[in-house]
């Protein structure tokens, strides 16, 4: 295994070019940096944030895809997160949802908690491990050109779950904090799709 | 731990399983994710063959609670199934039911508490209740095939209509004793 080049992508540039021609497609961020970035993007009641339940972020997507099968759904998270639920992987693999993309933001660290460096600038590769559990596509990314490209096909049917990882730059930019009260956030995201609250 | 159980005793006239599906399709559950238990096997097969129920099988439980947090999002009803060895690994998860106040059914066949054989299974089996009301999720036991369907049954209108997280609790006692 060999140590991973570093990139010079900004991550609140990449989440915004992934996420310029997003439509009607559902997003659930990963806690910490992601649900910042997908903020920073710009608030909206299709975007799920999460502030917790580490490793879940992929799976609630796999939930949410197969209830809404005619809609896009995106999980879009931080390689610690995804490294907490490896075993989602494998999972949705098998469960093989045709309109479900995880994108990983990846600054190979736990940025949230100090910069600790994570597995995943030591070799590990989350694109390998999907391809080996029947991911339909996977891809890694290192420039803006070719997220922007990405940002194209995001929105496409696919023939089963995709997963690419977005190397970025291990920096903390300003926080853009979404609200923390999931209970609001779960009803505005259920009343776009036009369910009730209870 | 997930020890097989491959060979239980059978009990006449106990179809509890069949009922847990009719009452759940009454219900409108439309996904079920599982670790499997030998417990649980004919409910597994029951749902794995409606093709009208969307069915995971898991690595892990939690994999499950965030499954049905995404599934109510989507507008879907949902159930999880495993054994009490499994609760252990949803505690965190559990903080996403919760916090989002999302309906939450678990369905959790008890090791370790009546003829058990393996004494592995009995430090989490005695951990189970107490560490899912530590994280707020309601206890709801039964002990004969009457009760559960019956205890099922409160369970699914406390989670699906009052957006309760609830977990239902099958004595080993019901299930059988495992044959080795």
């Amino acid at each position: 295994m060999s140590m991973s080049v570093s990139s010079q992508l900004e991550r609140r540039a990449a989440v915004a070019a992934l996420l310029k021609n997003r439509k009607d497609t559902l997003v659930v961020s990963g806690l910490g940096s992601p649900t910042y970035d997908l903020h920073a993007a710009g608030d909206r009641d299709d975007n799920f944030y999460l502030w917790g339940a580490m490793g879940g972020a992929a799976l609630i997507g796999l939930g949410l895809a197969q209830a809404q099968p005619g809609k896009r759904v995106l999980a879009l998270t931080g390689d610690g997160e995804q490294l907490m639920g490896l075993g989602g992987i494998a999972t949705i693999g098998v469960a093989r949802p045709r309109n479900l993309d995880i994108v990983v933001i990846d600054n190979q660290h736990f940025g949230e908690t100090g910069m600790q460096a994570s597995h995943t600038g030591r070799g590990v590769d989350l694109t390998a491990i999907a391809a080996a559990c029947g991911f339909a596509a996977t891809g890694t990314l290192r420039t803006i050109e070719e997220v922007e490209r990405l940002a194209t096909q995001i929105g496409e049917q696919s023939e089963g779950p995709r997963l690419f990882v977005i190397k970025v730059l291990a920096e903390n930019p300003p926080r853009s904090l979404p609200s923390r009260d999931a209970v609001f956030i779960k009803n505005r995201f259920r009343a776009h799709l036009g369910f009730a609250a209870a | 731990m997930h020890s097989p159980q491959p060979n239980l005793e059978s009990r006449a006239g106990d179809d509890w399983p069949a009922e847990l599906y009719r009452l759940l399709k009454a219900a409108d559950v439309r996904q079920m994710s599982y670790v499997p238990d030998a417990g649980h096997s004919q409910l597994i097969r029951l749902f794995s063959a409606d093709r009208d129920v969307t069915t995971n099988v898991l690595t892990t439980e939690e994999e499950g609670v965030a499954i049905a947090a995404g599934a109510w999002l989507g507008g879907q009803r949902s159930v999880l199934l495993m054994q009490s060895s499994g609760v252990g690994n949803c505690i965190n998860m559990l903080s996403l039911s919760a916090i989002g106040r999302f309906p939450m059914l678990m369905l959790v066949t008890m090791r370790g508490e009546w003829a058990e054989f393996n004494p592995w299974q009995v430090p989490m089996s005695r951990a189970t209740q107490p560490s899912l009301e530590a994280i707020g999720v309601k206890v709801m036991r039964a002990e004969t095939p009457e009760d559960l369907v019956e205890t099922v049954e409160s369970a699914a209108a406390l989670a699906y209509e009052a957006d309760q997280q609830i977990a239902v609790l099958i004595g080993q006692r019901l299930i059988g004793k495992k044959k080795w």
